[in-house]
């Protein structure tokens, strides 16, 4: 559970958590093995597909919400099923109380159910003197140890085997060896006794079926069905999310559920319980059924035209799986008590500001999760959007405030820049480097050198040097983005190069700045969208068959938060439509537009590795263009392990959490360092900043440029 | 349209993948003959190998020594097939039992029942099961062998969507997907088989 009370606290409990080295190597290995096996599950389907259609019917199924509760309770209560609904968590946890001593219940055995984790229900079933016991193994560990869950799927993944053999040491009095398969049996042996004195059982539910009043429920241990038969009563809690229209909306989720959670085609069992079916333990031979449906906020959310989409979540902790950040710190750091990057979501919904002020800003905005998501949902927007309105509500953090003000003037933020290249002078290496970082940052920033302010911006060597096309092919806007402006303009003029030498006629709209990411990642949304009006003056999109940019960060910016950035004004927003049409990344136009090739180049054969840009393989979807680019300019491509993965940039992340950018850079470092190869090329300045600033540290030999630089290099 | 025989490789591929154990029988006096033979060669009680040998809390301890002889429990059978399979449970010195499954929650060595269906493209075995009986005997057995007629393989859930409804229509209902053994990762991912429910599963594809 996340308990820091300021930004600084958080920051100590994330350091606390990455010296823990069992749990960084058990999320490593996990990591890796769950994009094997997801892959494998999913093989020879159609996943985006198929998520867009779970996507859609979700959407809808939120939109009936009111409708499908009333077929539901209307169809269970036919089945022989009391139905309630319970505003919030307390009123869920009063509920299942008064279900218990109602029945005179006394012993309860739990299946597990996160929505219960987000009631704290056995805490108040406990208070109530009834007797409560998790029987999913990873549950029950955490219920010995008096701890939440720390992955959704896997709540006990945080823990050693050596662990949990001390815990059962304890919990049977007996000493317990370590040994996987002797501690699984013995939880069995332990709590099929449970199962046996227990009156009440209580579950979740997967899918609440509208059209039969049925609840599915899904688990590999099986414990579900045995709480759901031995005891006389059976709870489900379940949230107004899970509600469905018919059994094909859960089948078709069911093909999801499990391969994106775990890899599975399917999980061990599936239960579909449908009315008061059989007990023999109950004195007229059937069950005592309750269903408690939840609604703790969720109907609010799903009326909000924005975070409406939170409601298709199917709760299968894939977005924890493939989080470079959960994967560092793991999922007590990484949420209150849901986990991952829908956790922050519903942290800010179910459990409020406080426990998500600081959760929030711990998004790298790789958009890993956004990929990877069973429901499509945009989480990383929706955590800047909270990020955002926190700030809103608790005034901003005066960095922020100020980059703000900075960015929505051009002027000002380019003077600036300027000005800065003759304050760094003194610590100017003629390598490019800062020689020793300026006092305002500390010494938690020194694992990467940060590059100088260059000599010339390009938007001054533009006015000297722009190359005139007699005859063009196409004609483009070029965009800078700052980075390549003022720090690295030579990868622009290698970019001129190449376009001019393929007859494309170029325009650099001198007003243009800033793409306004920075200040949109920092939740400063009104210096955002007032940045992205600057930027959509400065270009007339009607002129060019192209706006080409470098930085693969800028055009998905530009592409993606442009338009919805100006929703509410028509006209805006349709220039910002416009705009986002002609958006293209440097590689896609000289691959797939240009469509260059390779006797054009001097083959050279040297080995080339390569980082893609989160912003251009998820951001843009572009992942071919780069690699046959390299291959055709000469250079012997060799893949290097985990190259989707972020290099831990992230812009102003980076600066607030350095500990943790270090160490994700230090991942991607080993990775390319293992290839071999002496040149590593990408096609983001941002995250070329990082890579080159970390290599420079570690005295390593590899070389890092942007695809562009190479191409000009080896142009015949 | 994939043929019978299509369905029947599927099925049989994606069973053994997730650890459940797969042969063709002819008819179901092979069944009756599988079942006796698996019960006479396991051991008297798994978990006593790998449970019990670890010590237990007493309460444990004690549910376990409930258990005293080997038990097949056979719900759901028709009357005739239950009949021959007592006979020969007899004959082999095995207490053969068709009802009172909670008298034997320490552990049933063997659960024998049929299948309504088979799901081809995930090797799943559906059951339904409103009887209290059958939930539990293919629950709490050590080993679970299930009788699957080969015409009975679908090729996905949505080809066994309408006899689902049927049967929810029908209330009241417990319908069971069953794929392979029981399973859990949660300690440090490593699967384990056999956490709450059956040890391993034997899946009998009878020819009809």
């Amino acid at each position: 559970m996340q308990k820091a009370n300021d930004l600084k606290e958080y920051r100590e409990e994330l350091r606390e958590t990455l010296g823990n080295d069992f749990l960084r190597t058990t999320l490593d290995n996990f990591a890796i093995a769950y994009r094997a096996g997801r892959a494998n599950a999913f093989k020879g389907m159609d996943v985006r597909g198929l998520i867009k259609e779970i996507a859609d019917s979700k959407d809808e199924a939120a939109r009936n919400a009111d409708a499908l509760y009333r077929e539901f309770k209307e169809n269970a209560e036919a089945a022989g099923i009391h139905v309630h609904f319970a505003k919030d968590g307390d009123e869920a946890n009063r509920i299942i109380a008064k279900i218990a001593k109602d029945a005179d219940c006394k012993k309860i055995v739990k299946s597990k159910s996160m929505t219960a984790e987000e009631t704290l229900l056995n805490h108040d079933l406990e208070d109530a003197g009834l007797e409560v016991t998790e029987t999913d193994l990873g549950e029950w560990i955490i219920q010995l140890r008096h701890e939440g869950p720390s992955h959704m799927v896997m709540p006990a993944i945080h823990l050693s085997r050596f662990q949990v053999g001390d815990l059962f040491t304890e919990v049977t009095g007996k000493q317990q060896d370590s040994e996987i398969e002797k501690l699984v049996k013995v939880a069995r042996r332990e709590l099929r006794q449970k199962y046996v004195e227990a009156d009440m059982g209580i579950t979740g539910a997967n899918f609440a079926i509208a059209e039969t009043g049925s609840i599915g429920l899904v688990t590999n241990e099986g414990n579900a069905r045995l709480v759901s038969t031995l005891p006389r009563v059976h709870v489900a809690l379940m949230g107004i999310d899970k509600l469905l229209p018919n059994l094909h909306d859960a089948l078709r989720i069911l093909k999801v559920l499990p391969r994106n959670a775990t890899g599975q085609a399917i999980t061990s069992y599936v239960t579909w319980i449908t009315g008061n079916n059989e007990c023999l333990a109950a004195e007229d031979g059937k069950k005592e059924i309750h269903y408690v449906v939840l609604d703790n906020g969720r109907s609010e959310l799903i009326k909000d035209p924005l975070f409406s989409q939170v409601n298709r979540c199917v709760r299968c902790g894939a977005c924890a799986n493939v989080c470079p950040v959960y994967r560092l710190v793991g999922g007590h750091k990484m949420g209150h008590i849901y986990i991952g990057a829908i956790g922050l979501i519903l942290t800010y919904f179910f459990h409020g500001k406080d426990k998500a002020k600081n959760l929030v800003q711990n998004c790298i905005n790789c958009e890993a999760c956004k990929d990877v998501c069973a429901g499509g949902i945009d989480l990383p927007r929706l955590i800047k959007e909270i990020h955002a309105r926190i700030q809103d509500e608790d005034g901003h953090p005066l960095p922020s405030f100020l980059l703000g003000k900075v960015l929505k003037n051009r002027k000002l933020f380019h003077t600036l820049l300027r000005t800065a290249k003759w304050g760094q002078k003194p610590v100017a290496e003629k390598d490019g480097f800062i020689r020793h970082l300026p006092m305002i940052f500390s010494k938690e920033h020194g694992f990467r050198a940060l590059p100088t302010i260059a000599e010339t911006p390009f938007r001054d060597w533009w006015k000297e040097k722009r190359p005139r096309v007699a005859t063009p092919k196409y004609r483009v806007a070029l965009f800078s983005g700052c980075v390549q402006d003022f720090v690295y303009p030579e990868q622009m003029q290698a970019a001129v190069d190449v376009f001019a030498a393929n007859d494309v006629a170029m325009e650099f709209p001198e007003e243009q700045s800033c793409c306004g990411l920075p200040v949109q990642m920092m939740g400063e949304t009104k210096a955002s969208r007032d940045v992205a009006v600057q930027n959509l003056r400065a270009f007339e999109p009607e002129a060019y068959d192209y706006i080409v940019t470098l930085c693969a960060s800028c055009a998905a910016h530009l592409k993606h938060n442009y338009p919805k950035l100006v929703m509410d004004k028509p006209a805006l927003k349709l220039r910002a439509d416009a705009f986002a049409a002609k958006i293209i990344d440097y590689s896609s136009f000289v691959n797939d537009v240009l469509k260059v090739d390779a006797k054009d180049f001097t083959q050279t054969s040297e080995k080339a590795t390569y980082h893609a840009p989160c912003h251009l393989c998820r951001g843009l979807d572009v992942h071919d263009a780069p690699r046959q680019l390299i291959e055709k300019s000469g250079m012997e491509y060799v893949e290097c392990a985990e190259e989707e993965v972020c290099c831990g940039f992230g812009g102003t992340f980076s600066m607030k959490f350095p500990e943790l950018s270090a160490e994700l850079l230090k991942k991607k470092l080993d990775n390319v360092e293992a290839t071999g190869a002496d040149t590593l090329l990408t096609d983001c300045p941002g995250c070329i900043m990082q890579l080159r600033g970390g290599l420079k540290r570690r005295g390593s030999r590899v070389q890092v440029k942007h695809v562009a630089e190479v191409m000009s290099k080896n142009k015949k | 349209m994939p043929s019978k025989e299509d369905l029947y490789q599927k099925f049989v591929e994606k069973a053994e993948l997730v650890s459940a154990k797969v042969t063709s029988i002819a008819n179901e006096d092979d069944a009756l003959k599988y079942v006796i033979n698996l019960c006479d060669k396991k051991e008297a009680c798994q978990l006593m190998i790998s449970g019990c040998e670890a010590d237990l809390s007493d309460k444990a301890e004690a549910l376990c020594d409930a258990k005293q002889k080997k038990v097949i429990a056979a719900p759901g059978l028709n009357e005739d097939l239950y009949k021959k399979l007592a006979a020969q449970s007899k004959k082999a010195g095995f207490e053969c039992i068709s009802e009172g499954m909670r008298d034997h929650l320490a552990g049933v060595d063997i659960g024998f029942t049929y299948a309504e269906y088979g799901i081809a493209d995930t090797g799943t075995l559906m059951l339904d099961c409103p009887s209290e009986e059958m939930r539990l005997a293919t629950m709490v057995s050590e080993f679970h062998v299930c009788v699957l007629p080969k015409s009975k393989i679908k090729a996905n859930t949505y080809a066994v969507e309408k006899m689902m409804l049927t049967r929810m229509k029908k209330t009241p209902d417990y319908l069971a997907f069953i794929t392979g053994p029981s399973r859990t990762a949660d300690i440090e991912r490593v699967l384990a088989l056999g956490v709450h429910g059956p040890l391993e599963l034997h899946i009998l594809i009878m020819e009809d």
